[in-house]
């Protein structure tokens, strides 16, 4: 089959960017996306120029680096998955994809269809952790955790972290992704000692580099992990619970 | 966007309001006063199809009533302009709220996409920025028109006399007009707006979550029906209250 990709090419963080279209034959429709890019970008090498940037790691969906807006749709027109993990038997052969990099001014332009998302490591590093001594590890099971929070706790784990979530929000808002790292920590018993100054500090993070969210709801649908909207609630409850909290009383549990 | 330098820690209440969570929490409480306000106006208003008892008219008693509400306990008025207030302070907030946030996440988005595809995001929940200030707009020629009476919106206007200034007013088919346009932008509003408070309030459980759609729904049904029969009542003559 045969596709025609319009591509955005930038060749670094303050040069101007456009797109440039690239006539892609002898492909077949069992090849995921990214071998599709790799591809093209071999007969980039071949013809001389220079091979189009884009990252990709793990290649099946677990490694939140392959970002690319296919389509208009951060990760393409299959939800619920990483690019990685698109085929090209979603397209029609002889389709025009438009292939774009996530957008927004938390995630700075490196190159081509690369953008750097470190502001989504700095929101972790304010409050997505539990102090604990080091030593061996605790025995299994020592501390219950009822069946329903442990699978809401690993609902959220689920995150990637590749930030599609803010790439969708017409808002350029990291709400999901910083809900689904509290959440994950904040419904387990190792994370309640911090639970408020957890929630405070990546909020506060958060709202340094990203925008606010609306509800709109894109962020859920747009998640290669199907992160449910139900953690931003939690967040938000968490976070205005913080700020009234009674500090005497916090190891009160309710 | 710029890094905020960060600074010492600020007054509590300073830094919750300074945050996104904590201005869409004041969003949505204002949202809520606010709704409750438009409910209650609604249902006031359908007095305009009660038909009149010895010649009462039951919406000029009603307007006279919510001038001397915990009359003699407190003056006449005192308790009305402590309701205004609320509400003015909550709009003040509401809009104040959107404003900085506005603000923000136009920043915070710099550039879209060539053809951005939107997966969820509802029309109503696309133009809350649009259907927001018509309805201010809209509440501020309503004051200039039926509470202030003032003369160019209103010539015929007579303090006191609800019936009259509702039939001088809206017998204009330009006016009715507008007043259609703006309820049907307010239905947008809250359609979107009275479902997404209950996310911003962190009000989300899986047994009731279905019915927050519905709240939200039903709420935009019953007052933009209602006030949309109001109009009509008074355009067409068939409310027998006036
Ligand atoms: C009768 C008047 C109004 C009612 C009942 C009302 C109600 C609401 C409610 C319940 C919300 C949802 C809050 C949330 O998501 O947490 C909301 C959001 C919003 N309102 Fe209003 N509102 C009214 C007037 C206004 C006015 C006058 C403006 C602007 C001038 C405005 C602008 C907005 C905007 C932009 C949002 C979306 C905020 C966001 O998601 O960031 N509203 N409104
Ligand atoms: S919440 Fe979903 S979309 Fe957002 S960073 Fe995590 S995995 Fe990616
Ligand atoms: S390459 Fe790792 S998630 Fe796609």
């Amino acid at each position: 089959m045969k596709v025609t990709l319009r591509i955005w090419r930038q060749p670094g963080p303050e040069a101007d960017g456009g797109f440039e279209e690239h006539d892609v034959d002898g492909i077949n429709e069992e090849m995921s996306f990214l071998e599709m890019m790799d591809i093209l970008n071999d007969r980039l090498v071949e013809g001389g120029g220079e091979p189009i940037e884009f990252e990709s790691d793990c290649r099946e969906g677990i490694c939140g680096t392959c970002n690319l807006v296919i389509d208009g749709v951060p990760h393409g027109p299959q939800l619920g998955t990483a690019t990685c993990q698109l085929h090209m038997r979603k397209f029609s052969d002889g389709a025009r994809i438009t292939v774009e990099p996530w957008r927004a001014a938390g995630f700075p332009m490196i190159k081509d269809l690369i953008v750097d998302r470190t502001h989504l490591d700095d929101i972790v590093a304010a409050g997505g952790y539990i102090s604990v001594n080091t030593g061996s590890a605790p025995d299994a099971n020592l501390m219950p955790v009822a069946k329903s929070v442990a699978d809401t706790a690993f609902d959220a784990a689920a995150c990637i972290g590749c930030g599609a979530c803010v790439a969708a929000c017409p808002n350029g808002a990291a709400h999901l992704f910083t809900a689904a790292k509290v959440a994950h920590l904040n419904l387990l018993p190792q994370g309640q000692p911090e639970r408020y100054r957890r929630v405070e500090a990546m909020v506060e993070e958060m709202d340094q580099w990203f925008g606010s969210c609306t509800n709109h709801g894109e962020c859920e649908t747009a998640c290669p992990q199907s992160i449910s909207i139900d953690f931003i609630a939690m967040m938000n409850r968490d976070y205005v619970k913080s700020k009234f909290k009674n500090r005497r009383l916090l190891s009160q549990t309710n | 966007m710029e890094a905020q330098t960060p600074t010492a820690r600020r007054h509590w209440l300073v830094e919750f309001y300074g945050s996104t969570v904590g201005k869409k929490w004041v969003m949505a409480i204002t949202g809520v006063i606010l709704m409750g306000f438009v409910v209650f106006h609604m249902i006031g208003n359908l007095k305009v199809f009660v038909p009149p008892v010895d010649g009462e008219l039951e919406i000029n008693l009603y307007g006279e009533w919510l001038r001397s509400v915990l009359f003699p306990a407190l003056p006449h008025y005192v308790f009305l302009w402590i309701l205004r207030l609320g509400l003015i302070v909550a709009t003040v907030l509401h809009v104040e709220a959107m404003i900085s946030l506005t603000r923000r996440n136009a920043a915070a988005k710099p550039q879209g996409y060539t053809k951005q595809e939107f997966q969820a995001a509802s029309y109503a929940s696309r133009t809350m920025r649009l259907t927001g200030p018509l309805v201010l707009a809209f509440v501020i020629f309503h004051l200039a028109d039926l509470t202030w009476g003032i003369a160019p919106f209103n010539p015929d206007f007579i303090h006191g006399d609800v019936a009259n200034n509702l039939t001088a007013s809206l017998t204009r088919a330009g006016w009715v007009f507008f007043y259609a346009v703006a309820n049907i932008a307010l239905g947008y509003h809250l359609w979107h707006g009275l479902w997404s408070m209950f996310q911003s309030l962190g009000l989300n459980n899986p047994r009731y979550n279905a019915a927050r759609r519905l709240f939200a729904q039903a709420v935009t049904v019953i007052v933009v029906g209602g006030n949309l029969l109001i109009l009509a009542g008074v355009f067409f003559g068939f409310a027998p209250g006036i």
